[in-house]
Order: C-alpha cells, then structure tokens, then sequence
C-alpha cells in the first residue's frame, strides 16, 4: 500500500498556504448539500463541529458523556503553546516548529509540525474574542508561563484550568450552532461502527446509552475526534471512560493504526496508593517551573522531608541537566524519576514516589504569588492526599496520560479511507515521539477550528450529489454485526467483571510495555495477552440487559477493544527495535542512560493494518522526510 | 473501614424508586466515594445484580460529571467538593451513607443516580456564547483587559456545569448556573455586544425549563464545588432589568421618536 501523505512538494514554510491554494472547496451554497459526522466532543470534536457548522455544513456531533462539556479536554491543566513572542525572547513559528521536532525526537511528520507551529498564533486571537478568559497581566496584556523542553515562554493560561475555559469557548461555539440548528448533537451516544460502501466511509452506528438501541447515520464525511487510549494501561490520567473503541473500530475497517507504541508517560501524577484506585491524578507539568524535584540521598530515609538538610538532597535532574533543570521534556523526566526509584531512592512504602517541592519557591518569591499561580493545583493535591503542599512537599511519580500514536492520516487529516478523518489526540501527525507540555490543547484546536474545515471540502467535492442514505443495505448488516457482538458479551455469563480484566491487562502493559521496555518482556507480553483475551471471551461476566442503560455492557465493549488494540501496541514495541522520545528500549541506550536513536532503520511512521481476525497485522511505512531540520541527538543537559 | 450505603435505585425514568441498603467493609480511607461504589458493583456484578448506575468521568472534580447528594448535601460533606473527590476518611467507621440523585423537576432521574442534565446545554445554547466564527481575529493585546475584571470574569468562568446548585437549591434554581455564565462573559469587553440579549434569553430559557427562581437562600454557593459566589446573580438580575427597560425602547431610535 502506498501511504500518500499529500505534502505539497515545496518548501514547508510555504506548504500550506500552497495546498490551501491548490485543494478544491465547496462553496456556501452548497455547503448545506453535506452531511457530516464527528465523532468526540473535545477540543477537537467541538471545534471542528461548531467551525464546520458554521460554514453552512450540517453537522452531528456524537459523545458518550451526557453533555459535550464533559469531554476530557476540559482536564488540561497548565497552558497551550503559541509562538506569539510576546516576552521578547526569541520565539518564532520557527523555534515553536524546531522545540516540537526535537521534542518529539524527529518522529513527527515536518509539515504538519510546522503548519501547527504556524497556525498556534491564531488560536490564541480565536479563542480570546470567543470570551474565553485568558490570564492577563496587571497592564491587561496576555500573560506567559513556560513551559518543559523548551527555552521561551510561550505558554497561555487561565489559571490552572486552560482546558476547561478553552473546551468551554468550543463548547459554546458549539451549542450556539445548535440552537442555529445547523448542529444536532447526540450526548450519551457511543459509536460502535463505522460503515463503509465502495471503499468510501459513509456513515456510522452507534448505540444510544439511554436506551440500548442501535442506529445508523449516513454522512459524506466521518471526523473522528476521539481521544487516546492511555487506559489500556488502566489506571492513567485520562477520565476513566475514554477508550480506543472508535478509532480501533475504524481500523479494523480499514483506517491505518500509526505508532501506537508512542504513549507519553506524565512526571507529575499523584502516585498510586491502592488496588481499588481508579485513576491517577495529574499536577499540572507548569509546576515545575517553581518547583525542585529530589529524593533523599540516603536509601530509606524516613525522616520528615523538611527536616533533611540540603546537602542530604539528591535533586537529580538539576544535577543531570543542568541547563534545563526541572524543565527537561516529560519522558527524559519520567524516566529520571523511574531511575532513581528503580535504584532504591523512592519515597514511602511502595517506593515508587519522589519530591517535588516548593519550599524555596515559597521562600524566595511568598506564599501569595505561588497562591495565585497554582493554588487550584495545591488545593486538589490537599483533597486528595491530605497532605499540604505548602508545607509539606508533593509526591509525584510518572502515568500514562498522553498517546502520540493514533489513526494515520494524510496533510488534508484524512485517514487512508476516503471520506474518514481523525483529528487531535486520535491521529498521529503532529508530536513524533513525544510531546512537549501545553502542545496537545494547541494540535486539538489547530485541527478543528483551522485545517479540517479548510480541507475537508477538497474530498467533499468529489463525492457531490451522491447521496447514500441510512437504507442502503450496509447500513443494516453493520447494524446487525454491532448487534450480535454485544449480544456475544451478554452471553459469555462466566465470572469475571469487564473492570478485572481492565486491571489485569492494565497491570500487563505497565509491566511489560510501561516506561521502558525490551524483546525480551514484549515477546512475553505478546504470549500473555492473546491468553487473557481468551480468558475473556469465555469467563467474562456482563450484568443486567442490553437494551437499557447498562454500565457494565459499555465497559466490557472497551475492554474487548483494548485487548485487541494492546497486543498491536506491543507489537510496534517490539518492531521499532531502537529509542526515541517516550519509547525506550533498554538494549538502545547511549551510556549515560539516554535514548539512542536509529535513524538509519527507524526513521519513520509506522502504519499497520489490520489483515482479519487472527491474522498478523501488516506494517506499512511512511518514511519522514527531514528536509528542514537535520535530525540531531536530542540533549537537555 | 465499614459502612452501611443506603442508595436510592430506580430502574428507568417511569419506575417508582426506592431507598435499598447494602453493606461495605474492608475500605481503606484513602478510596473515594466513587470507588467504593465501583467495588460495591463489582460484588453486585457477581451476585448477579444490578450495579448501581452512576455518572462519573475524570474523577478529579473537573468534567462535572459526577452528580451525588450524599447525606443531603450535593456533592457530600466537604466544601469546594465534587462527588468523585470526596474520600471514606471523611466519614466516620460504621456510618450509613445516604447516596440520592439530584432533586429537580428540570434534572429527571434517568437510573439509579444518574440524571438528565440537558436542560443545562438547553440554557447555553440560548445565548450562552459569544458568536465569532473561526477564522482570522484582532490581536487580543489590541485590546487590554484589566488584571481584576479578568479575574472575576474568571472566578465566573470556573463553573463547571454539574448543576449541584439547581439540586441544592430548595426552590429548584439554575440560577447561579445561568449568572455565570451571563457573568463571564458579561465581563469581557468581546461580550458586551451580546450582553442584553443574552441575559434575557437565558433567563427566560431557565424559566422555561422548569427551574424556580431565587429567594436568596444561598445554598446554590455553599453546594458550588467552585466557589462562585452569588454575586454573579445580582449581577445577573441588573443585566436581566436593563435588557427588558432597554427593549421597551427602540435601541436604534428613530425618525418617529422625537
């Protein structure tokens, strides 16, 4: 199969302007012509609605929550990235563009990184004249925090709740075009399906959560904007129903998985602290601009932390890097962190656990402004622990919170079937290896209030005026095979819940495809998966109907899915058989510890398909063309 | 820890409900609410029961999902709390816990603990935005914004739609839900070609819904998991007033007129 990632063949800082010169459109009146479906009412899904709604197209927007509001965007906490320069300090579309590649350790796909970088300035006056209150400084100008793994400060704030005040600046956008009625939104509605005729995606099948029935839904578009699938690790920072279901759905239609290996591993999280947790917490990365990180020197020392002098504190990433300090990239922080608690140096019972302490950031600059930058993050880490941080330092380890891999998609952000789009965390293009803080909030917007409404039109012209509507036969047999899957669920009647098997495979892929990973573990893991997936079919236990509101049917649903989805996971591990950005395989490291890359072999996107039930996945790759930036070794030291 | 749940099931919409007891022990003080109820279904599950339903999403009091009266309080015993961030140690060993769902004509009970929140989104898409269409915009430092009406549009922008105050609220009110909207929006200078028109439409749109009006009780601010204060309904009400005397005149004026 030949990936065509639709680049236009010039230079990438003229590239998108030329595409957008050169792609068809479809004019005002005939935009009401289309029918579209997204899919996810995150940042991206509720941008990208309201945008396209706007526009003239009619829209439905489909989300399992019971509001658009809800969707997990609105967790984000510290900031989104925009090359504004406000501070004067050397920021441009080209240092936002380069920090992002280097970032993603030159596994991101240059032009879009770039069209991203380019885009993020607009965001920024998008989303302030839609009313969404960003912090401002005492002369009313914007305000700028930085931010890790880079060396301006180009962060935008509003408070420590960023995504909530931008997803609900796309939310209202959103329900404005619906009361225009130009957007039908269907809350607590799940996809399970999409449906394909004449190899072009025309529609979807959902299931209505309310009431357990399954409809269809022709379109001339499909977007799906459905998030990550940090659970497949079960406990991540991800709200505890998001799920890979539509894109996996997708895939096994078709749509290609790009590196699903790249999974982004967060420093800053609450660490565990029982079996029956749910989730785990996430502080906010902008902590680390005033806050230190260290472990006692000394193994075991169950002193208080305040009472351990200076010298008897290992603050091990300011030691290793000394010009970023504290602000390294999240996965060279995470695995410092797993390093000195594999070592013995972590805090309390499970061991698992360093400081990151504001006591000298107290100190020099007051107990207010600290207040005032990040008292809502001090605030929920009291709730939840008990424990002050003003007092007392926070104890944070890594969590699984951000996947970089997602759906494939070409320059338009069109998977490789035609018609079917994913766009903000569930595509691929954008963050390489891994991605830098504050950069997932400016990619969901980018997508959705810029690039897919100006692109989508360039396919829609091609299919005018032909129409397929719900009663083209497809549409019920996809229907019936939705159906007889979930009855299959409720039928199986063994003993296990759809939430131990989450947990087991949870603990599996923390274990075996976590923060580090090797052949050796990742061929084990290949062998333990298939068996728990069988495990599954067989002894799994879904109570009550489904034709009603039914919890436990929804979960079992993801679950199938992510122990599916986990198995192609490892085997992409195991494939990119070098280290780069999130992904480090211990038998490639230089020796300080540090990934090594393999651009020789590796350099490139990795994008399976799927062959057919119990059939092996086939690997397509796109190979990355680094015209403009040299990929060089990433070092923050 | 030990407790005794005593938690209101309704099997659909239509169904009559009932308060039903079950017995938790063995949970540590650090687990949540939520998670005690995800143990409790776990043990339903393998009884062959019906779990509870419940509406639950980030569990980190954020997405305003979670949606509980614990003990008669919305959102349970701390303040500035949601229901998924309150934690066992703040009760005590052997204690029953009452869980309901909200309480109000215009939140009905879809199953168990879960409720229809639509008329919210209803309320929003009354006027609860400001229209700007995606596309190039003004350079937002053109036009500065105090550092203190920023903030306060901010303390207003906070909320988080779960609708704890229109269940806490003895006469069914939205009303601090609606003024904070009305406030943040209100505040910024992009909202103020808007500002009349929005507060009346959303405040007739609350009305429609079926929500109650406001005597001042003021248990919509103490139930609020943001702490936004009922300023913003005074506020609200000014807003309300002005747009309704400003309609009885022709804003634009006219030849007539004079």
């Amino acid at each position: 199969m030949e990936l065509d990632s639709k680049i236009p063949n010039v230079p990438i800082q003229e590239a998108w302007r030329a595409h957008i010169d050169s792609i068809n459109l479809v004019g005002p009146k005939n935009r009401p012509k289309y029918d579209i479906v997204v899919v996810g009412s995150g940042l991206a899904g509720a941008s990208a609605a309201a945008s396209l709604g706007a526009m003239g197209y009619n829209v439905k927007l489909f989300c399992f929550q019971d509001s658009p509001r809800r969707a997990h965007s609105i967790a984000a906490q510290g900031g989104i990235n925009a090359s504004k320069n406000y501070r004067n300090d050397g920021d441009s579309t080209w240092r936002l563009f380069y920090d992002t590649q280097k970032g993603g350790d030159f596994r991101g796909r240059e032009a879009n990184v770039y069209r991203l970088a380019e885009t993020s300035t607009q965001i920024i006056d998008q989303c302030v004249a839609q009313g969404v209150p960003l912090a401002r400084e005492y002369g009313g100008n914007l305000a700028n925090r930085s931010f890790g793994g880079v060396l301006v400060e180009r962060t935008f704030y509003a408070r420590g709740q960023t995504g909530q005040q931008l997803l609900l600046g796309a939310y209202q956008a959103l329900e404005e075009q619906v009361a225009l009625g130009k957007v039908k939104q269907y809350p607590r509605t799940e996809m399970h399906d999409i449906v394909k005729i004449d190899g072009r995606c025309r529609g979807i099948v959902v299931r209505d959560l309310m009431t357990g029935e399954i409809q269809t839904h022709a379109a001339d578009a499909v977007v799906l904007a459905t998030g990550g699938y940090s659970n497949v690790y079960h406990r991540s920072t991800n709200a505890v129903n998001c799920n890979v279901t539509a894109a996996w759905r997708a895939h096994k239609q078709g749509s290609l998985f790009a590196n699903p290996c790249f999974v982004q591993i967060h420093p800053t999280c609450i660490p565990v602290h029982g079996d029956n947790q749910s989730k785990l917490t996430l502080m906010s990365e902008s902590l680390r601009n005033d806050g230190r990180i260290w472990v006692p020197r000394k193994k075991g020392d169950d002193r208080r932390p305040r009472d351990i002098p200076e010298e008897e504190r290992y603050y091990y990433l300011e030691e290793r890097y000394p010009s970023f300090g504290n602000l390294v990239p999240r996965d060279v922080a995470s695995r410092a962190a797993k390093k000195v608690c594999d070592e013995g140096y972590g805090l309390g019972e499970t061991g698992f656990g360093v400081y990151l302490d504001f006591r000298d950031a107290i100190a020099k600059h007051g107990k207010d402004v600290i207040e005032a930058k990040y008292g809502n993050l001090f605030d929920m880490y009291k709730d939840i622990t008990d424990d002050d941080p003003y007092e007392t330092p926070f104890k944070i380890y890594p969590a699984p919170h951000y996947t970089m891999g997602g759906l494939w998609v070409d320059y338009n952000l069109m998977t490789n079937v035609p018609g079917l789009y994913a766009i903000g965390e569930a595509n691929f293009s954008d963050h390489g290896a891994n991605r830098l803080g504050a950069s997932s909030l400016m990619q969901c917007l980018a997508d959705g209030y810029f690039i897919l409404p100006q692109t989508i039109g360039d396919y829609l012209r091609d299919i005018y005026q032909q129409k397929i509507e719900e009663d083209h036969p497809e549409f019920a047999k996809h229907a019936e095979a939705v159906d007889e899957k979930i009855d299959a669920l409720m039928n199986i009647k063994g003993s296990r819940t759809p939430l131990s098997f989450q947990k087991e495979l949870g603990d599996i892929m923390w274990n075996y495809c976590g923060m580090s990973r090797n052949a050796e573990d990742l061929k084990k893991e290949l062998e333990l998966i298939p068996a728990l997936r069988k495990e599954f079919w067989s002894e799994l236990k879904v109570a009550g109907t489904k034709d009603s509101f039914n919890q436990s049917l929804e979960r079992a649903g993801r679950v199938a899915d992510f122990l599916e989805f986990a198995e192609l996971m490892c085997k992409d591990a195991l494939e990119r058989d070098e280290s780069c950005g999130c992904h480090l395989r211990e038998e490639h490291v230089h020796e300080d510890g540090e990934a090594k890359r393999d651009d020789e072999k590796f350099s490139y996107v990795a994008a399976w398909e799927w062959m057919g039930e119990n059939v092996a996945h086939q690997l397509h790759t796109e190979q990355l063309d680094h015209q403009a930036l040299k990929p060089t070794t990433r070092s923050y030291k | 820890m030990n407790f005794i749940l005593s938690i209101w099931r309704q099997a659909s919409p239509e169904a009559k409900g009932k308060m039903v007891k079950y017995k938790m022990s063995n949970v540590s003080e650090e687990t949540s609410l939520l998670e005690m109820l995800d143990m409790l279904n776990e043990k339903l599950t393998l009884k062959d029961e019906e779990p509870v339903a419940f509406d639950s999403d980030c569990r980190e009091g954020i997405c305003g999902s979670c949606s509980l009266v614990v003990n008669g309080r919305a959102h349970g015993p701390g303040k500035l709390t949601t229901s998924c961030q309150v934690f066992m140690r703040s009760f005590t060993d052997g204690q029953t816990i009452h869980l309901e769902p909200y309480r109000s004509a215009a939140l009905p009970v879809i199953k168990d603990l879960v409720v229809d929140r639509t008329s919210l989104d209803r309320i929003i898409q009354s006027g609860g935005y400001i229209s700007a269409h995606s596309g190039p915009k003004p350079e937002p430092n053109s036009v500065p914004i105090g550092y203190d009406e920023l903030e306060e549009s901010m303390d207003a922008a906070a909320c988080i739609g779960c609708g704890a105050c229109a269940a806490a609220c003895p006469n069914g009110s939205a009303m601090l839900f609606t003024a904070a909207k009305i406030g943040h929006l209100g505040l910024l200078p992009q909202g103020q070609p808007e500002r009349s028109s929005r507060a009346k439409a959303m405040v007739q749109q609350m009305d429609d819904e079926g929500f109650g009006a406001c005597t001042n009780y003021a248990e919509c601010q103490d139930a609020c998991p943001k702490g936004i204060s009922i300023k913003f309904i005074g506020r609200m009400n000014k807003d309300f007033a002005k747009a309704m005397l400003c309609d009885e005149l022709d804003p634009r004026g006219s030849m007539d007129a004079n």
